[in-house]
């Protein structure tokens, strides 16, 4: 099936989710509203014709300044009975940074959105275990945000795990800190 | 039976294995529930290793972020590259030359040799088999050598570039590599297989031991010989190819009841086939050059060049320095076929010289989220062949 008659088939079936589409490359990108995001997804995999049986990939993606809504959650499909591929991206405001979970659909979301939660601050709704991945628990802030700094501000200053680490160890016995 | 066993209480321990234990391959941490040796629940956790290459990556330009790619996966740094700048050609709509293709094509399947050899092996050390581990790393070790003969480095390659690779390989290179694709598949079957194959211990080990049917493999987002292995035949070489896949030869092995024994024996044969891979590209090679030319605007000009001519000594030098500042606004996803699964790029592109967003779809990431479902129903020592099983980097899983 060619790309174009995809995103024929998503506007005909949700004429008032679909945003625009895009081609770049050869790759389709189709824009969607967030709200009923699970409804399309499951049609996308449902539908026989279509049967987008693979998540490559959900990503979260940050355009501070650049457009709004702020944040767009991306999801990469693959059918492999008909091997076509196509982009979905689900724009998510700042606001209120939350979509619906596609861990029902694909098993193999729950990692991804954990990981998008960790490092974009993105909640998903219905997800079954929605804790940090990457970073400790206590870790504060989302690094891949684009207003999150690259470099730390502590500077010079050691970071405050290290030195608590250093106190503990220097109260009990016969340990030497360098 | 004694007395003393009918009254005995048991009740359930929480035992957390890792994140420094020898059988987890680098820093990852499984909190087991155990009943006895019977596993309840398994939960991973990761992160030790987080550097934040994909936050990184948006500080640097185009060019420069290609060593990042080297320390993901970091035994099979020459297929991440690769990866990497076949994604990088797609978006800047360049052409690599074919020499540079096959050439990169071949370094693949070599490095596809040494990353199923460390799986393997590995996992066979966790096992108890431990015999061939020694055998197999001598062969890796030939292998690890040609790629310092070409490039100067053993491990982090960064030897393909955005248009082609960095230099042209020399005809002794070309000469060993043969000498080795002549002899390997012999040494796999008389040192290898002879060890494994049949062996009474590893099949009681590996056989009917986390089972993952093709629908649940495909479900969880599996990828390479973890797919492969439940009988799904796909193979981003065959199914989307890039480099000089079309021309080549070749067979994708799948595994029927999609245990750790049928893994084993999909890694295996994918070792042949690389071989053959490997062979082919040889004889085929085609003469000339290993730079794309007529994309001065991405691709660095050759050194001699740069020490010659004025033009290109400044070409070379604002590439370095701001990148290529004419990469098109756009966004894409490519994933090619690395040792471990399917690794994607995902570039999103403002125009600028330096990726807008970089993510990074590494197969072992994903394998591990499936640690729990694979060891559904398993003794202690199952967990163990588990992590072997999947073959996960955790430079990868962590990034």
């Amino acid at each position: 099936m060619e790309l174009k008659d995809i995103a024929e088939m998503i506007k005909d079936r949700y004429p008032t989710e679909l945003k625009e589409t895009k081609e770049f490359r050869d790759q389709l990108s189709v824009v969607l509203r967030k709200d009923r995001i699970k409804d399309v997804m499951r049609y996308l995999h449902d539908t026989p014709e279509l049967h987008f049986n693979f998540l490559k990939d959900l990503s979260g993606v940050d355009y501070l300044g650049k457009k709004e809504p702020r944040f767009e959650v991306v999801y990469h499909l693959y059918s492999l009975s008909h091997r076509h591929m196509i982009r979905i991206k689900a724009e998510v405001p700042e606001e209120d940074a939350s979509i619906d979970s596609v861990v029902d659909i694909w098993a193999g979301a729950n990692w991804h959105e954990r990981e998008c939660f960790d490092l974009f601050g993105i909640t998903f709704k219905g997800h079954p275990d929605l804790r940090r991945i990457l970073l400790p628990e206590d870790w504060e802030g989302h690094p891949l945000r684009k207003d999150y700094p690259l470099k730390s501000d502590l500077g010079e200053k050691e970071w405050h795990g290290y030195t608590e680490t250093v106190e503990i160890a220097k109260k009990n016995k016969g340990y030497e800190v360098i | 039976m004694p007395a003393i066993e009918k009254d005995m209480k048991t009740k359930e321990l929480t035992l957390s294995m890792g994140p420094q234990h020898p059988a987890t391959h680098g820093v990852l941490r499984v909190v087991l529930e155990l009943d006895g040796e019977t596993v309840i629940k398994v939960t991973p956790y990761i992160g030790y290793l987080h550097r934040g290459v994909e936050k990184l990556a948006e500080s640097q330009t185009y060019l420069s972020a290609l060593p990042l790619t080297d320390r993901l996966d970091y035994v099979s740094s020459m297929s991440n590259n690769v990866g990497y700048c076949v994604a990088c050609e797609r978006l800047f709509g360049i052409e690599a030359p074919e020499r540079a293709k096959y050439i990169r094509t071949m370094m693949s399947e070599m490095t596809r040799i040494s990353s199923h050899i460390i799986g393997v092996a590995t996992h066979a050390l966790d096992i108890g088999a431990m015999t061939l581990f020694l055998y197999s790393f001598r062969d890796r070790e030939t292998l690890i050598d040609l790629f310092e003969m070409t490039c100067g480095a053993r491990l982090t390659v960064s030897y393909p570039r955005i248009g082609g690779v960095r230099n042209d390989v020399s005809q002794e290179f070309l000469d060993k590599l043969y000498a080795f694709t002549e002899t390997f598949p012999a040494t796999i079957e008389r040192e290898y297989e002879t060890l494994l194959n049949e062996n009474r211990i590893w099949k009681q080990r590996t056989q009917g031991i986390g089972v993952i049917s093709a629908e649940e493999a495909i479900n969880w987002g599996l990828s390479g010989p973890n797919l492969r292995g439940s009988g799904v035949p796909y193979d981003l070489r065959k199914y989307a190819p890039y480099d000089a896949y079309e021309k080549v030869q070749f067979d994708v092995p799948v595994g029927k009841n999609g245990d750790v024994y049928d893994r084993y024996l999909c890694r295996m044969e994918e070792m042949k086939q690389s071989n053959r891979i490997i062979r082919q590209c040889i004889e085929q090679l085609p003469k000339g050059a290993v730079m794309a030319p007529d994309a001065p605007k991405f691709t660095l000009p050759p050194k001699d060049r740069v020490l010659a001519d004025m033009e290109s000594l400044i070409h070379q030098f604002v590439l370095i320095t701001k990148g290529p500042i004419t990469a098109p606004v756009g966004e894409i996803y490519v994933a090619t076929e690395v040792p471990k699964g399917e690794l994607g790029y995902y570039i999103v592109s403002d125009g600028s010289g330096r990726p807008y967003r970089m993510k990074l779809r590494t197969p072992s990431f994903v394998h591990v989220s499936t640690l729990p479902l694979l060891c559904r129903d398993a003794m202690v020592a199952d967990v163990v062949a588990n992590i072997g099983t999947i073959d996960i980097v955790l430079g990868e899983v962590d990034r």
